[in-house]
């Protein structure tokens, strides 16, 4: 049994050159429909790591109540005196609160990429933001000084964005800035973010003593609830207060969702283009050797072992393009730094992760591909009828 | 001599459309053991239709084809594809050869169905090679070889698992009249020497004259039958 089964494979994979151009469209459908799958969960699990890796559990944002992101909301410098007065705030070592007021704006950046404009978030922060960042570091150049037109810019903008390199003065909206250091969050969000003061950002843009959002430690994560039921209890304090994780997580589900939502349907929409290919392939290349099936049939061989050959052939092609797809989609864009719109309509600077999960699953798919268009041309092949050995 | 097959009441028909059409209707023959019978007759006369019949690739509509006992009219299909295996060797005009294959492994394929080790069935193979003058070529492809040559490697595949029963559709239709003769020497021989029964169907008289005797087939009635003494 063995031993035919084995004959019918190799008749069957050693006739494909007899197909290869229709052979190789359908390896090359499949290799596209996997890498659209991948290259899509390749966005949507980087976008989620940079975004995951963004927050602390002991880090609690507040926004203005139903404000939901950071641009609708409004806050006064009462607010902030408050909070940083509140139970479960940390203090460091001159029993200071590390409490950050938060102003960002939208500036334009240019994309080295394309030369397009996208826009950026310029953000006024108070003195303890730095500390409010795990793994903040200066990475060249030194910090901002407080009260004047400098900034530092984040690792991520400076790969993808034009301008900002250290030392250089640039013109963003109506005023001028000079670069006086790069820094890095490790792969955070804040790498796609440009910083400076926050009295500078509320004295050029008109807004006064407000902020938009507070960061503050929490002496614990568990403290949260203290500042909560504390917020609560005053009514001149009428805060959103989640920890930092939570805020990212919801901030980027949606983005996250959104591609995946978009690539599931697209690539299962190719898969069923490619679906139809890889059937005409198998049912040509069971109509083209009619004649061999039979004879094969006729010496004696069993109509399983036709079967087998067939859906052999289709799951080799399957898994060829499933490999070729995985392959470049490893090769164009792991690691590929690329940006998206993220929360509040700024650029997040991500990299794509390929990861060993999903190229299992694209080759799955590209295997599931190869047998559904396999199964009728296989069973066509089993009960070919054996009269055909006389056609020419 | 025994008798190899009894066909008894034998009929065979199509239903075309609407139309049906009788091909055989209550034939009955016998054919003995290491007779070469050559087969000829017009078109559509069922000649055809009689060796698919002999071989158990066709089933009558009714009556009985019994070969040395075993009813194959009566065989399931797996059972009857175990039967060509062991009994049944098929030469068709154009060959039938896997192209993707080379000649030792078209030769080959009938002994995968059986226990052999691949020592014995390669030296199985090199034998029927040796027997139809093609021990040089085993490594060529059916595209490197005449139609002669590759219709040699079909008669080895034939006798390859050492079949009873030869039965071959017009073998010598597609050569010229040198290769046609060399084939038919070869089947000639495997008669004689090996006790092969053939049975052969030809349009050519000149290749009728290498069997033993003649049948003549016309609307599904065997009309005159000449023995001829070899
Ligand atoms: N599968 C089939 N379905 C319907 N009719 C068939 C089928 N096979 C054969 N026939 C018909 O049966 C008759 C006999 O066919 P067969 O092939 O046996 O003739 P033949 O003597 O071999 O002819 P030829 O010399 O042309 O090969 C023909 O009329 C043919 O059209
Ligand atoms: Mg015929």
């Amino acid at each position: 049994m063995f031993d035919q089964i084995a004959a019918v494979t190799l008749i069957n994979l050693r006739s494909i050159p007899q197909r290869a151009l229709l052979s190789g469209a359908t390896v090359f459908s499949i290799a596209l429909v996997v890498m659209v799958l991948l290259g899509f969960l390749a966005m949507s699990s980087g976008f989620s790591k940079t975004m995951q890796g963004t927050g602390s559990a002991d880090v609690a944002v507040m926004l203005r109540t139903g404000s939901q992101t950071e641009l609708n909301s409004g806050l006064s410098v009462d607010q902030l005196r408050l909070i940083e007065e509140a139970p479960g705030i940390a203090r460091d070592a001159n029993d200071i609160p590390i409490v950050s007021g938060e102003l960002f704006v939208i500036v334009d950046g240019i994309k080295r990429a394309s030369q397009t404009e996208a826009n950026l978030p310029l953000r006024g922060v108070g003195p303890a933001a730095q500390s409010l960042r795990q793994g903040f570091t200066i990475v060249e150049g030194r910090t901002y000084e407080a009260g004047t037109n400098e900034l530092i810019v984040g690792e991520g903008i400076i790969r993808e964005f034009a301008g900002f390199d250290l030392g250089q003065t640039i013109r963003l909206g109506s005023n001028e800035w000079v670069v006086v250091g790069i820094f890095s969050t490790g792969g955070t969000v804040f790498d796609s973010e440009i910083w400076t003061d926050l009295t500078v950002i509320q004295n050029l843009y008109q807004r006064g003593t407000s902020v938009q959002s507070i960061r503050a430690r929490l002496t614990s994560p568990e403290a949260i609830e203290e500042v909560r039921a504390y917020a609560e209890n005053d009514p001149r304090l009428n805060l959103d207060i989640q920890s930092e994780v939570d805020y990212f997580a919801s901030q980027a589900g949606g983005t996250a969702m959104l591609i995946t939502y978009l690539g599931v349907p697209l690539s299962i929409a190719m898969a069923i283009g490619a679906l139809a290919g890889a059937w005409n392939t198998m049912y040509s290349s069971v109509d083209t050797r009619m004649r061999e099936i039979a004879t094969l049939r006729a010496i004696g061989f069993s109509g399983f072992a036709a079967a087998f050959g067939t859906m052999v052939e289709s799951l080799a092609l399957a898994g060829l393009g499933g490999l070729i797809g995985a392959a470049g989609v490893y090769l164009l864009f792991n690691g590929v730094s690329a940006s998206t719109l993220g929360s509040s309509f700024t650029q997040v600077v991500f990299s794509f992760a390929v990861t060993p999960m999903s190229v299992v699953l694209g080759l799955g798919l590209a295997l599931i591909v190869g047998f559904l268009g396999g199964i009728i041309p296989a069973i066509r092949a089993a009960t070919v009828p054996l009269l055909a050995v006389h056609r020419s | 001599m025994t008798d190899l097959y009894q066909l008894t009441d034998l009929s065979k028909g199509y239903t075309r459309g609407r139309e049906a059409i009788t091909i055989f209707e209550q034939l009955t023959m016998s054919i003995q053991e290491g007779d070469f019978i050559a087969i000829m007759g017009p078109s559509g006369s069922g000649k055809t239709t009689l060796l698919n019949l002999l071989g158990g690739i066709d089933r009558p509509s009714s009556g009985s084809v019994d070969c040395q006992g075993v009813r194959i009219d009566k065989l399931s299909q797996g059972k009857l594809a175990k039967w060509r295996a062991a009994n049944v060797g098929f030469i068709f005009q154009f060959y039938n050869l896997m192209p993707t294959l080379n000649a030792a492994q078209n030769v080959e394929l009938p002994l995968l169905l059986t226990n052999l080790s691949g020592k014995a069935r390669k030296e199985r193979v090199a034998t029927a090679l040796d027997i139809v003058g093609l021990a040089d070529r085993a490594r060529h492809s059916p595209r490197q070889m005449s139609g002669g040559q590759q219709q040699r490697v079909a008669i080895a595949r034939a006798i390859v698992a050492d079949p009873k029963v030869l039965l071959c559709d017009e073998p010598t239709g597609d050569l010229d009249r040198k290769s046609a003769d060399e084939i038919l020497e070869t089947l000639q021989l495997l008669n004689k020497d090996l006790g092969k029964t053939i049975i052969m169907v030809t349009h050519d008289p000149s290749a009728a004259k290498y069997a033993r005797r003649e049948l003549h087939l016309d609307k599904g009635r065997f009309v005159e039958a000449a023995e001829l003494a070899q």
